[in-house]
């Protein structure tokens, strides 16, 4: 259905957002970026994890970007790493954008973003409670599974408990 | 003398008749005045997405109807449309009609139960027995149709499951003038009944900027102003051969939000007026193979579900079984507001606050 | 009621209630007149957790009428003689149904409604839901169904009164004819 030779028609899009975040930021915030044609063109970034706040405040803050809308935050467990992908909608410009940040499987964590979206708070939680993502920078509680659970269930290497009830 | 007085934690839930589930909130008072709360979820974590990792993409369906179950139709359609996306498969109108009929009856039935239970919390029992009597007949209807009550495991990937039966779409037609009559009675009891404007006055209010900050959706949203139903802003399915309004608020106050979700019921009520007069014939299913397996990558699709935005966030490594699906299940996320808007109120205003809000419990946990 | 027949009888025992007496249990038909009493207005604590608690709202309502049965649904464990576990029981849910159950006062019955509730149904495989509420609490009734329909709660209901009055009549037992 797609045709690998014709570039996106977001392409020019995506392609100033990097000038944009390299101008502003730095060169190194954007390891990688694409457009993600099965989700209805959707511009991807790929993130570094050290530099995700700063280009967080600039995404809601800047006229350029205007994303005051996180609309989801969802963790995958990619068996050599752990990922994070925040989904991001700007309401004035009516636009999408995806961002995914990397991190180690085991130990890795990432910023949070609860002082940019406030709706990013829960969503850290469960990430946290079902897949050890760790988020520096706030307190971070177990929010579905009960307080004293060992582990964390979504991951791929996840044993299940013995039925003690 | 002055008293001496002291902060207590009283403990509100899991188990409480006005909680719509089992969620449970620890609110800090002084007196009647709450100064601090914290909302405890997680009573009814399933693990959904754990499961849904071992199953392939028909057998996902079913699970997705118990997460809000009470718009069974609108959560089936969220899985359907997430693969149909990544396969890029397009659905024949019929079966899209379909869908949109009984996407549109999920949605009044949610309404519904809101409608009875908020009424009920607040202390009148007549709107509970009455929103319950006119569900009781979706229910029968959708039933025949896909052969349960309310988890109805309907729609498929490429289109739906069975197609209507002989009379069907006459009984909606005469349905719907009914429950526009039913509906006048619900406005008189209710909708200007001074005890109940006055016991949801100067409550759980907030404007649009929080709102949009806060990640809420849906009727929750559009009451304080924002023009914003995904129904219309990224037209699914085949919404935009419809003609309808979108609800509006103007203050953030649970007023608004009430009013929003009564026009959502007449609204829904047009647009399946508007499906049952022009669904065309057809095939009800396209032809896709027997072992659904969509190709490499990654979607997040999302629909205007009765509760706010409901996304699917699939994962595919080019297997018959998804490699990740989350849900992002509006319920969750609108509730996290909760905790701010109960400051300052009384132990008497909680459950208005809550019920507005709207929330399913199974879907807050998933 | 006692009647003439029955003091007749009581010099002239069947060897089932001779057997009876034995145990040590000698009803007297005081029982008999409490169960139907007990059986007739059963007060339910509706313990509603998921998708069953919907229809078992539903068989409250109009259509379904459990009030035509002396059922009306009450609040608090203290002031309810049946438990109907309505949804999925998950380990964090767990000691809070224990502790409702140890709250209700005797004689108290539970019926286990709903496919997860008697034995985890759909969410079997869950690394977090108890695989039915009978590991926790003695369950008399159990319902099936996913969501069950209010007419098999009723049916259920109606088995669980018919229980009561049997087991006034001859003992906590299941009866010993049936095979």
């Amino acid at each position: 259905m797609t045709d690998e030779n014709v570039p996106s028609y977001n392409q020019p899009l995506l392609d100033s957002y990097v000038e944009l975040i390299n101008t502003k930021i730095s060169e190194k915030t954007i390891v990688e970026s694409y457009i993600n044609e099965d989700n209805f063109h959707l511009p991807t970034l790929i993130v570094d994890p050290k530099e995700w706040l700063a280009l967080a405040n600039l995404l809601r803050d800047d006229e350029e970007f205007a994303f005051n809308y996180l609309m989801n935050l969802s963790g995958v467990d990619y068996i050599e790493y752990m990922e994070v992908i925040y989904h991001l909608y700007s309401y004035k410009r009516n636009q999408y954008l995806a961002v995914k940040v990397k991190t180690e499987r085991d130990g890795g964590s990432l910023p949070s973003v609860i002082d940019v979206w406030r709706a990013a708070d829960w969503q850290e939680r469960e990430a946290y409670d079902l897949l050890g993502i760790n988020f520096t920078g706030r307190e971070i509680t177990r929010i579905l599974m009960p307080d004293d659970w060992v582990g964390h269930p979504l991951r791929k290497d996840y044993v299940f408990p013995e039925e003690e009830v | 003398m002055p008293l001496r007085t002291e902060e207590m934690l009283l403990n509100i839930g899991p188990h409480h008749p006005s909680t719509h589930g089992v969620f449970r909130v620890v609110v800090k008072v002084d007196g009647e005045r709450i100064t601090g709360a914290k909302s405890v979820l997680g009573y009814l974590h399933r693990g959904t997405e754990k499961i849904c990792e071992d199953l392939n993409y028909t057998q996902i369906i079913p699970y997705s109807d118990r997460l809000d179950y009470l718009a069974g139709m609108l959560n089936n359609y969220a899985v359907v449309h997430s693969v149909e996306t990544l396969m890029g498969i397009e659905v024949p109108e019929r079966a899209e009609y379909l869908r949109i009929i009984s996407m549109e009856f999920s949605r009044i039935c949610s309404h519904l139960v809101w409608w009875g239970t908020f009424v009920l919390d607040l202390g009148a029992t007549t709107p509970f027995v009455w929103a319950f009597r006119d569900r009781e007949i979706i229910m029968q209807l959708l039933n025949e149709l896909s052969g349960a009550r309310m988890t109805f495991n309907y729609m498929r990937v490429g289109g739906v499951k069975w197609d209507a039966p002989e009379g069907w779409l006459a009984k909606i037609a005469e349905f719907i003038p009914e429950m526009r009559k039913k509906l006048k009675d619900y406005h008189t009891l209710v909708t200007n009944n001074e005890i109940f404007v006055k016991r949801i006055e100067g409550i759980g209010v907030y404007d649009a900027e929080k709102a949009i900050d806060y990640g809420i959706t849906g009727p929750n949203l559009r009451g304080c102003g924002m023009d914003a139903d995904l129904r219309k802003l990224q037209s699914y399915s085949a919404y935009d051969r419809f003609d309808f309004e979108v609800a509006v608020g103007k203050d953030g106050t649970i007023k608004d939000r009430y009013n929003v979700r009564m026009k959502e019921i007449e609204t829904s009520l047009n647009i399946i007026e508007q499906a049952v007069k022009n669904i065309p014939e057809g095939e009800i299913m396209c032809n896709v193979p027997k072992l659904i397996r969509p190709k490499e990558g990654e979607v997040y699709t999302r629909l205007e579900s009765s509760k706010g935005e409901l996304g699917v966030h699939l994962v595919s490594k080019g297997k018959d079984k998804p490699y990740r699906i989350h849900f992002r299940r509006p319920s969750f996320i609108n509730l996290q507001i909760l905790e701010e808007l109960l400051i300052g109120k009384t132990v008497a205003d909680i459950p208005p606050i809550l019920g507005a809000i709207d929330i399913v419990v199974g879907e807050v946990d998933g | 009621m006692v009647t003439g027949n029955d003091l007749a009888k009581a010099n002239d025992l069947t060897p089932t209630e001779e057997h009876e007496i034995e145990r040590g249990i000698l009803l007297t038909s005081l029982e008999v007149a409490k169960a139907w009493a007990r059986s007739n207005s059963l007060w339910p604590l509706g313990f509603g957790l998921a998708c069953c608690a919907i229809e078992m709202m539903e068989a409250g309502a109009s259509h379904y009428d459990l009030d035509r049965f002396g059922i009306i649904f009450r609040a608090s464990p203290r002031q309810s003689d049946v438990m109907i576990v309505a949804g999925t029981v998950t380990k964090k849910m767990a000691p809070v149904v224990t502790r409702l159950y140890e709250q209700m006062s005797e004689p108290k019955w539970v019926i286990a409604m709903g496919a997860c509730a008697i034995s985890g149904g759909p969410y079997i495989n869950s690394y977090s839901v108890v695989k039915g509420v009978d590991k926790l609490i003695p369950v008399d009734v159990y319902v099936p169904g996913c969501p069950a329909t209010p007419a098999s709660l009723i049916h259920g209901l109606n088995l669980l009164q018919e229980k009561i009055r049997h087991e006034a009549k001859y003992g906590k037992r299941v009866p010993i004819d049936h095979d």
